[in-house]
């Protein structure tokens, strides 16, 4: 834990992951002094990431387990599926599974780093198809925040000029790497399908970054914020093509908080940061304005209190509805800022389903180096905006394809079930056919948008308090026909592609799309929960984040999404955490906080 | 790969032209960017946070010396040695199955009745067939194969012989996972990445002749 090192602060924010450490980038480069709370330990992705080690290194060959769930040398520690001593419950018929990372820097340490803006569309869904509800600001409004977001963090990829898929301005995107040949297989067969396939954007650097030029761009009137964004640029290096992003990155080639923003927010002397304090609540003066937060000191178990003029809660959707419905008090007898009653409702996940298939033409590959950045080079936009406007699909919001397989490195299972095509090899016969099938398998993941509904929600637990008092959540969950009847035809489209391929399905394609979709939550990218608006009596934030009833308390996180279009959410997330930070910072420079 | 080594092989990725920006840039300016305050404590050695740099695997293996004598010989069988890499137990795959079949998880609970019992049934089938004392690590290669030509292939297995080859299918999975996750597998299957490039280049010419795009 890190002592605190001023008396007094402007801003407190609770949470160190997307959200939490752009707010404390913009916030601190503006001069404000801000107090970082992180309920996990410090985390050093320098010193700490398993760079190159072979899974032969690693207990069971790096496999999941209950306490490391995406293998050993994931990124995420004090986290996953169940963090020890922090329960949560699913309510009776509803399945919800809830990834947590008690770490500086939360699950930016080992997010798949895909960085889809938002369209035009997706700011406005309800009025295109009278589902769910469009946001207070539209694609405008953001875009030049999603600008300064790609232009600090960096993001490769290309400018296609497709449908509801945002052109980033020229200078601002990364050069994408070269496909690899199982991409360009698809890429290839896409073109007969009339399924788009084109440069992934990712949050990896392929280049070194221009900072003298690009800490101009954020900061054209700031020396200091110019100096500690170039300096941190200058630290870090561009991909290597080694070593799974997933683990994180040492040498700061991609985006993790703790490498990316939270370096220069600490270099200005304006940020302080707390680890191993979990936030319980905010609390109010009687007038009912924000004053501070209570939290558990983990190392002492004491109950302790900070206070600021403005608080920022950034903690994950799910968390920061706890936090708001745990702070009661006389002017909130049901949660800070939820005179509403909306604040843990319309909770959303992104639909997953996916495919595996194995392809003859793959076999037998001559050997290259098809590692590249990790993440996938290529990936498929959603494309049928024209048949589902026509009312030819039986769900109203579109999904995007995510490409993996080939030559990687080889993992545990691997070859598990090979016996389907060798008919039960073994001896000679099966080293031989292990060389003809390795790099021939592919998969193809869909991830697309859930419109938010009444029956999916979170909410405090009546029976439970966590290892620290602090009184737990319970989920609710629902899927409506459109979700499911996406995944399903996810599952058709990429049979249909790995047919084009001249390949075998290798998993089962279901037709009952609930069999097809993943559990709610399972994709993490949780989103809503403490959704913005333009009216307060439907809305629990203003379009800057900040609650409609007290002024001095935000939410900057995903808490705030009205809708969760197919991309990824956290490049968004910071592109919003900006646009309140940059409030925030108007709004105190001006005396209104 | 330790931690020292793959530190080393990191600093000749610093020395490698075009990388060199990037690792010496903490050693430069003022010192405070890019390095987070001090206090920093690290990993705990818990199983939800363990030293992912110097892993240590906390439970205590199970399987007796003549077990893994039995389960080298069958790994073998799976994965013999040829011109291109090692036998399974010359890389230690028994001694992984050992430590698999111990960890203290449901699934590896399971494994290890699959495993142990297996390891049973095949030398009782081994005396069956080959008269009793015989044990199937002493069998010549045609008697192994004999027995494992009647368990190799699930759908084509007689019903007496189910139980032999779920166990079969078991270990070849096992031994497998094993055998290609360690250098000299990922050398056999002609894995070349896992190393530092200076730039990243398209797939070469032989490979889209390979899958018919040139």
């Amino acid at each position: 834990m890190r002592r605190r090192r001023q008396q007094s602060y402007d801003v407190i924010i609770v949470g160190s992951g997307a959200a939490g450490g752009i707010c404390a980038y913009v916030l601190a480069c503006s001069g404000a002094r801000v107090l970082m709370l992180e309920a996990g330990r410090d985390y050093d992705p320098v010193t700490e990431t398993p760079m190159f080690q072979l899974p032969s290194d690693a207990p069971l060959r790096g496999v999941g387990t209950r306490e490391k769930p995406f293998g050993f040398y994931d990124a995420t520690v004090d986290g996953g599926w169940e963090v020890p001593g922090e329960p949560y419950a699913s309510a009776a018929g509803s399945t919800f599974r809830w990834w947590r990372a008690r770490m500086l820097g939360g699950r930016t340490n080992h997010w798949g780093r895909i960085s889809l803006r938002n369209g035009p569309y997706d700011f406005a869904p309800y009025s295109r198809d009278g589902l769910g509800f469009d946001w207070p600001m539209s694609y405008e409004d953001v875009a030049p925040y999603y600008d300064k977001t790609e232009t600090l963090i960096g993001v490769y990829g290309s400018n296609e000029g497709l449908e509801n898929t945002p052109d980033s301005p020229a200078g601002v995107l990364q050069p994408p790497p070269a496909p690899r040949a199982n991409e360009l297989l698809v890429q290839h067969v896409g073109a007969d399908l009339g399924v788009p396939v084109i440069p992934a954007h990712i949050a990896i650097l392929t280049e070194a970054q221009d900072a003298d030029r690009l800490s101009r761009v954020l900061w054209p009137n700031d020396a200091l914020a110019q100096r500690v964004t170039a300096e941190s640029m200058r630290s870090r290096a561009a991909c290597f093509y080694a070593t799974p992003c997933g683990r994180g990155c040492a040498i700061k080639a991609n985006f993790q908080s703790p490498t990316v923003v939270l370096p220069p927010a600490l270099a200005t002397g304006n940020l302080d940061i707390l680890t191993n304090a979990m936030v319980r609540e905010v609390t109010v003066d009687s007038s009912g304005r924000a004053t501070g937060v209570h939290y558990v000191d983990k190392t002492t178990r004491l109950d302790e209190h900070v206070s600021a003029r403005v608080v920022v809660v950034a903690a994950s959707a799910a968390e920061s509805a706890r936090i708001l419905l745990n702070s009661k008090s006389g002017p909130f007898p049901d949660g800070i800022g939820n005179g509403s009653g909306l604040v843990g409702r319309y909770l959303m996940d992104t639909v997953g389903a996916s495919v595996s298939g194995q392809i003859p033409a793959l076999e037998g590959m001559p050997a290259h180096n098809a590692d590249g950045a990790s993440a996938m080079h290529l990936y498929v936009p959603w494309w049928l905006y024209r048949e589902q406007a026509r009312g030819r699909l039986d769900f109203a919001r579109g999904y995007h394809i995510e490409l993996g397989g080939g030559r990687r490195m080889p993992g545990f299972g691997t070859f598990s079930g090979l016996e389907r095509f060798t008919s039960g090899s073994y001896g000679a016969q099966f080293k031989e056919d292990c060389r003809r099938y390795y790099g021939s398998f592919v998969s193809f993941s869909g991830r697309g948008e859930m419109i938010p509904n009444e029956d999916s929600y979170c909410e405090i637990d009546p029976n439970q308090v966590d290892q620290w008092g602090i009184p737990t959540l319970r989920f609710h969950w629902r899927w409506s026909e459109h979700e499911l009847n996406q995944a399903r035809h996810m599952q058709h489209t990429f049979a249909d592609i790995i047919d084009a391929m001249g390949g075998r399905v290798t998993s089962t394609i279901h037709e009952d799309g609930a069999d097809a979709i993943a559990p709610g939550g399972e994709i993490i990218h949780e989103v809503g929960g403490v959704i913005m608006g333009d009216d307060p009596s439907r809305s629990v934030l203003n379009q800057f984040c900040q609650s409609w009833e007290v002024d001095n308390l935000f939410v900057t996180d995903g808490g705030c999404f009205v809708s969760n279009a197919d991309k990824n959410p956290t490049l968004t997330i910071m592109a919003i955490a900006w646009r309140a930070s940059d409030y925030i910072v108007d709004q105190l420079n001006t005396g209104s906080l | 790969m330790d931690r020292r080594q793959a530190l080393k092989v990191m600093a000749i990725a610093a020395a490698t032209p075009g990388l060199t920006s990037c690792l010496t840039g903490e050693d430069e300016g003022t010192g405070a960017v890019g390095t987070l305050p001090t206090g920093h404590a690290g990993p705990a050695g818990t199983a939800w946070d363990p030293d992912l740099l110097a892993p240590v695997i906390p439970w205590e293996r199970t399987l007796t010396s003549d077990e893994l004598e039995a389960l080298a010989a069958i790994c073998d069988v799976i994965v013999p040695a040829d011109d291109r890499s090692p036998s399974a137990s010359a890389l230690g795959v028994h001694d992984f199955i050992d430590e698999w079949v111990s960890a203290p998880y449901e699934r590896n609970e399971q494994d290890s009745v699959i495993v142990r019992g297996g390891l049973v049934w095949l030398d009782r089938e081994a005396a069956g067939r080959f008269g009793e004392g015989r044990r199937f690590r002493d069998l010549d290669a045609a008697g192994k194969h004999a027995i494992c030509d009647d368990i190799c292939y699930r759908p084509d297995t007689a019903p007496e012989y189910q139980a032999g080859a779920r166990f079969f299918d078991r270990v070849r999975d096992l031994a497998a996972g094993a055998f290609w996750t360690t250098s000299e597998g990922m050398q056999d299957l002609q894995y070349v990445g896992n190393v530092p490039l200076a730039r990243w280049d398209p797939p070469p010419a032989e490979v889209l002749r390979h899958i018919g795009l040139l």
